[in-house]
């Protein structure tokens, strides 16, 4: 259940923009995530809403951008996307292949609004 | 409203206390390697067996990673090399934190190979660097040889896969060359040791894989 822990590293990242900006409420985040990282998405929203609601009020909303695994073949360098986790080259069948997408894991856009809008 | 468009690592705070780690290692020449693998496949014992094959030609520490106890601590207290034990109270992985913290407690005076075992876990610990120079992955006999499809982010991060409780394999349904070939589909670059700590069966051999690459730092 790494999924909390990587709540909780999220939190901390908004908490300094939170704190930067003063006075500010989060609406939303919105976090990359290659398939390489083994993440549950529905794991990861529960837990970032558990951690950040309290009583009746509705926390800020996470996002999760999926990216998928895509390899480029050192052999005959064609790039393409792969199913499941095999990594080999759809094209020639080489195992010598490069990751370029599916590693990721970031928070890419952070959304806060201010005190007085908050019920809005 | 503002809307920040950024691009911030999750893990960035892990990874920058893992760098450290891997800086201070680097300068003690120490290597190091994080072992994994499901609960049960025999780590302690793998450790066991490298301490007693190596250490009368290589100093070694070991950082044990329990959920809730120190048993494996005391194990390894047992062959009078020096251990700290991280016990995560529930936590599923290790984290680059809990090892510096741990890392205070040991003396790293001399040391050349330092073992981290981390929890016993496929999935969560696969993704948290510790500041080793590499993952190692074992996987027993008695698991089956579909795991490394299963799980492929951890066969996917490791670098040397070690099959483990061979000694089992008339008793058990599980072909050591499917687990081979499932393992080198995620990851082709997987250096594999087969070994048992039963019969002492392929011990050397991974043991002088790690005496290279303490040569070789």
């Amino acid at each position: 259940m790494h999924e909390l822990s990587l709540a909780y590293e999220i939190n901390d990242i908004i908490d300094q923009y939170v704190k930067a900006e003063q006075k500010k409420f989060i609406k939303s985040v919105r976090v990359r995530i290659g398939k390489l990282q083994s993440i549950l998405p529905d794991s990861l929203i529960f837990c970032f809403e558990a951690i950040n609601s309290s009583g009746n009020s509705i926390g800020p909303k996470l996002e999760i951008e999926p990216v998928p695994i895509t390899v480029e073949c050192n052999k005959c360098r064609s790039v393409n996307e792969i199913e499941g986790f095999a990594f080999s080259c759809i094209n020639c069948g080489g195992t010598d292949i490069k990751v370029i997408t599916g590693n990721e894991l970031s928070v890419i856009e952070i959304e806060l609004f201010e005190e007085e809008n908050k019920e809005a | 409203m503002s809307l920040f468009t950024i691009e911030r690592k999750v893990l960035g705070k892990n990874d920058a206390i893992a760098a450290n780690i891997r800086e201070g290692l680097k300068d003690k020449n120490i290597f190091s390697f994080n072992i994994l693998s499901s609960p049960g496949s025999g780590k302690t014992s793998l450790v066991e067996k490298t301490i007693e094959y190596l250490k009368d030609r290589i100093k070694i520490a070991v950082i044990e990673g329990d959920v809730q106890t120190d048993l494996d601590a005391q194990r390894i207290n047992m062959l009078e090399v020096p251990v700290t034990q991280i016990v995560t109270n529930g936590g599923c992985h290790l984290e680059a934190g809990l090892v510096r913290d741990a890392l205070n407690n040991l003396n790293l005076n001399g040391i050349q190979l330092l073992i981290i075992e981390n929890v016993g876990n496929l999935v969560c610990p696969a993704g948290y660097d510790l500041g080793e120079d590499t993952k190692v992955v074992v996987l027993s006999t008695t698991e089956g040889d579909d795991k490394p499809l299963k799980y492929p982010a951890m066969f996917r991060n490791a670098s040397v896969l070690i099959i483990n409780k061979i000694d089992l394999l008339p008793y058990v349904n599980c072909s050591v060359e499917q687990i081979k070939i499932n393992a080198l589909s995620v990851n082709p670059q997987l250096r594999i040791f087969e070994t048992s700590c039963i019969t002492g069966a392929g011990i050397g051999d991974w043991c002088k894989w790690i005496e290279s690459n303490i040569k070789s730092k």
